[in-house]
C-alpha cells in the first residue's frame, strides 16, 4: 500500500471512529467521549454501560450499515451508468424498496429477515421500470432522462405508500413521516442485525466486481472489447445495488443523496479504482449517517428531525453544483 | 488473424445492414476497411465485439468463430480500439492503460509481474511514457487517441482493430497513429483499420477493402482499389485520382460539385 493509500485509509477510519465516538456520547444523558469507551468495554456505571450499549449503540450501528450499504450502492450505479448524479433514491430504487417493504409490513409479513427481502423485490421492480421509461423516452445514455424516468418512479412510489399506509390500520405500521424522511430511532438489534448481514454481503460482492465496475464505466463498446460480459456484468451489479438499497430502506426508511455526495468524497480523496471506491464509500457513508443523525437528534433539541431531511438538506446543494458543474455533460 | 466468411449482420428483424461480406486481415498486414457512412464500417466492428447477431455466415479471430467463445479469451487474442469512449469518472493514465489487462486478469484483479511489464512495453510502444501520471481528462486529442492505443497494446493481443482512429487529429498526430499501425503490423501483428482518411490508407495499407451499401464494392491493393471510376460510384461524388508526384502513392482528389470543377 502507498503512502497516500495509507493516509486516506487512516483518515477514513479516524473519521469513522470519531463519528461512532460522537454518536454514543450525545443525547439526553451527555457522556464523556472516554467514558464511551469505557462503557463500550463494559467498564465503569452501570447505567451508563446501560445507555450506551443497549440504548445508543443500535443506533449508531444501525447507521454505519444503512449508510455504508446507500454509498456502496450509489457507487456502482454511478459506474454502471456512467452517471455521477446516480444513486438510489434520485433513481426510485428506495422508492420501489419502500413500497415493498410498507406491502410487506401492512399485509403482516413483518419478520425482521423477510421486510428486506420484500424491498428487494420492489427495488429490483423500480429499477426495471426506470430502465424501461428512460429507454422509452430515447435511450438510458442520456443522464437527464435517467434521472428524470427514477424521478417520475420515485414519485410513483411516493404515491403508492401513501394509498398503502392510509388504508392500513391504525398503529399497525410505522408512520409515513418514518418512511418517507428516514429515521434510525427505532433500531433494535434484531432489525440491525439483518440490515448489517444483507449490506456486508452486498459490499463484499461490489468490492470482488471492483474490476468490472472499472471496465463498465468506460462504456459499452470498451468493456466488451476488454472481454466483459457486458450485460451479465450490469445486471448482477443491478440486483447488488437495489439489495443494498432495499436493506437500508427496510431498517430506516428512505434516505437521499448519501449515494450521491459519499462516492464523490470517495473518489475527491484519490485511489486507484472502482474496488476502492465502493470499500472508501462504505466507510465514508457509514460516518456520514451517523454524523447526519447526531444533527438530526441535536439540532433543535428537543425536537428530533427527520433524518432524510438532512442528509437532504446537504444533498440538495451538492447535487446543484455538480450539475452546474456539468457533472451530466 | 480475422475472416470475415460471407458475413451477414442485421438489427433486429430489418433487412441486413452488412450482406455477405468476405475478407481476411492477416497478420504481417495492415488491413483498412473504407467506405461512406453508413455503408457497414462500424457494423463489421460491431460484431467483433459480439454487439450484434450474427445472421449468416462466421466472423472468424485466429481460424475459429467467435460465435459462443469465451469473449475473455477473444480479447487475449484480439483487441479493439473502439471509435468513441469517454471514461466516466477521469482516471490516471497508468491505471487507465492497465485495463488492457482485464482479459487476463483473475477475480481479484491484482497484477502480476507478467501484467506489469505488459504495460510498461505498451506504453513504450504507443509513447505515451511522458503522461503515465496524468489523468485521462487532462489530454489532448491526439494524446488520448495513443492511451487508447496503449491500452489495447497491454491486452497483449496479436489482433488489433482500430476503429476510425485518426478523427479529430491534426496531421501529425494523424501520421503518427498511422506509422505506428504499420510498425506494429511489420512486427506480424493482424491490424485492421476503419478509417475516412482514404489517402492515408493508400499510402500506408496492404490491403483495402471499400465497402458499399453493406457489401465489398471492391478489394485488394491500393492500386486496385484506389480507381476513380469505382470510388466515384460508391461516394457518389465527382473525383479523380492522380498519382502522389513524392510518394508515388495513389491520391483521391474530390472535385467540385459537378460541372464547376
Amino acid at each position: 500500500m502507498s503512502a497516500s493509500a495509507r493516509v486516506r485509509w487512516a483518515t477514513l477510519l479516524a473519521a469513522l471512529v470519531a463519528a461512532v465516538t460522537l454518536g454514543l456520547a450525545f443525547g439526553p444523558v451527555p457522556i464523556a467521549p472516554l467514558d464511551v469507551w469505557r462503557a463500550l468495554a463494559g467498564v465503569g456505571d452501570a447505567a451508563v454501560v446501560g445507555i450506551v450499549r443497549d440504548l445508543r449503540l443500535p443506533r449508531v450501528a444501525l447507521g454505519l450499515v444503512v449508510g455504508a450499504g446507500l454509498a456502496a450502492s450509489g457507487t456502482a450505479l454511478q459506474a454502471t451508468l456512467r452517471n455521477p448524479l446516480a444513486e438510489p433514491y434520485l433513481l426510485g430504487v428506495s422508492g420501489g424498496a419502500a413500497v415493498g417493504a410498507v406491502l410487506a409490513v401492512t399485509l403482516g409479513f413483518a419478520a425482521p429477515g423477510l421486510v428486506p427481502l420484500s424491498a428487494f423485490a420492489g427495488a429490483t421492480g423500480a429499477v426495471m421500470l426506470v430502465l424501461l421509461v428512460a429507454r422509452a423516452a430515447g435511450g438510458r445514455a442520456d443522464p437527464r432522462l435517467l434521472l428524470m424516468a427514477g424521478v417520475v418512479v420515485g414519485a410513483f412510489c411516493t404515491a403508492a405508500i401513501m394509498v398503502a399506509l392510509a388504508t392500513a390500520p391504525e398503529g399497525a405500521v410505522r408512520g409515513a413521516l418514518w418512511w418517507m424522511m428516514g429515521s434510525l430511532g427505532d433500531a433494535q438489534w434484531s432489525g440491525v442485525r439483518w440490515v448489517a448481514a444483507y449490506v456486508l454481503v452486498g459490499v463484499a460482492l461490489l468490492a470482488l466486481w471492483g474490476r468490472d465496475l472499472d471496465v463498465l464505466a468506460l462504456g459499452e463498446e470498451a468493456a466488451a472489447s476488454l472481454g466483459l460480459d457486458v450485460e451479465r456484468a450490469t445486471r448482477r451489479i443491478y440486483l447488488t445495488a437495489s439489495l443494498l438499497a432495499a436493506a437500508t430502506v427496510a431498517g430506516a426508511g428512505l434516505i437521499g443523496f448519501v449515494g450521491l455526495v459519499v462516492p464523490a468524497i470517495a473518489r475527491a480523496l484519490g485511489g486507484r479504482g472502482a474496488r476502492e471506491t465502493v470499500l472508501a464509500s462504505a466507510l465514508a457513508g457509514g460516518t456520514l449517517v451517523v454524523v447526519a443523525d447526531l444533527a438530526a437528534r441535536t439540532a433543535l433539541r428537543p425536537a428530533e428531525l427527520p433524518l432524510g431531511a438532512v442528509t437532504a438538506l446537504v444533498g440538495v446543494p451538492f447535487f446543484l453544483w455538480r450539475l452546474k458543474d456539468g457533472a451530466t455533460r | 488473424m480475422i475472416h470475415f466468411d460471407d458475413v451477414v449482420l442485421g438489427y433486429g428483424a430489418g433487412d441486413p445492414v452488412v450482406r455477405g461480406v468476405r475478407f481476411t486481415a492477416a497478420a504481417g498486414h495492415l488491413t483498412a476497411v473504407v467506405g461512406p457512412n453508413g455503408s457497414g464500417k462500424s457494423t463489421l466492428v460491431r460484431a467483433l465485439l459480439g454487439r450484434i447477431a450474427v445472421h449468416g455466415g462466421a466472423v472468424r479471430v485466429d481460424g475459429r468463430p467467435i460465435a459462443g467463445r469465451d469473449r475473455r479469451e477473444i480479447a487475449r487474442a484480439m483487441a479493439v480500439v473502439p471509435q468513441r469512449e469517454e471514461p466516466a469518472f477521469p482516471l490516471a493514465v497508468r491505471d487507465f492503460i492497465a485495463l488492457g489487462r482485464f482479459p487476463h486478469g483473475g477475480a481479484f484483479g491484482g497484477h502480476t509481474a507478467a501484467d506489469h511489464a505488459a504495460i510498461a512495453r505498451a506504453a513504450e510502444r504507443a509513447a505515451v511514457e511522458p503522461f503515465l501520471a496524468r489523468r485521462t481528462d487532462e489530454l489532448s486529442g491526439g494524446e488520448w487517441q495513443r492511451v487508447r492505443i496503449a491500452r489495447a497494446l497491454a491486452q497483449g493481443a496479436r489482433t488489433l482493430v482500430l476503429d476510425e482512429p485518426t478523427t479529430y487529429l491534426d496531421i501529425a498526430h494523424e501520421m503518427a497513429v498511422f506509422e505506428l499501425m504499420d510498425a506494429l503490423a511489420r512486427e506480424g501483428h493482424a491490424v485492421l483499420v476503419v478509417s475516412h482518411q482514404l489517402n492515408l490508407v493508400a499510402r500506408f495499407a496492404d490491403h483495402i477493402v471499400l465497402l458499399h451499401r453493406g457489401s465489398v464494392a471492391a478489394a485488394g491493393t491500393p492500386a486496385d482499389v484506389m480507381r476513380g471510376d469505382v470510388l466515384e460510384r460508391v461516394y457518389e461524388w465527382p473525383l479523380v485520382v492522380s498519382r502522389d508526384p513524392a510518394v508515388g502513392a495513389p491520391v483521391l482528389v474530390p472535385l467540385r460539385g459537378r460541372g464547376t470543377r
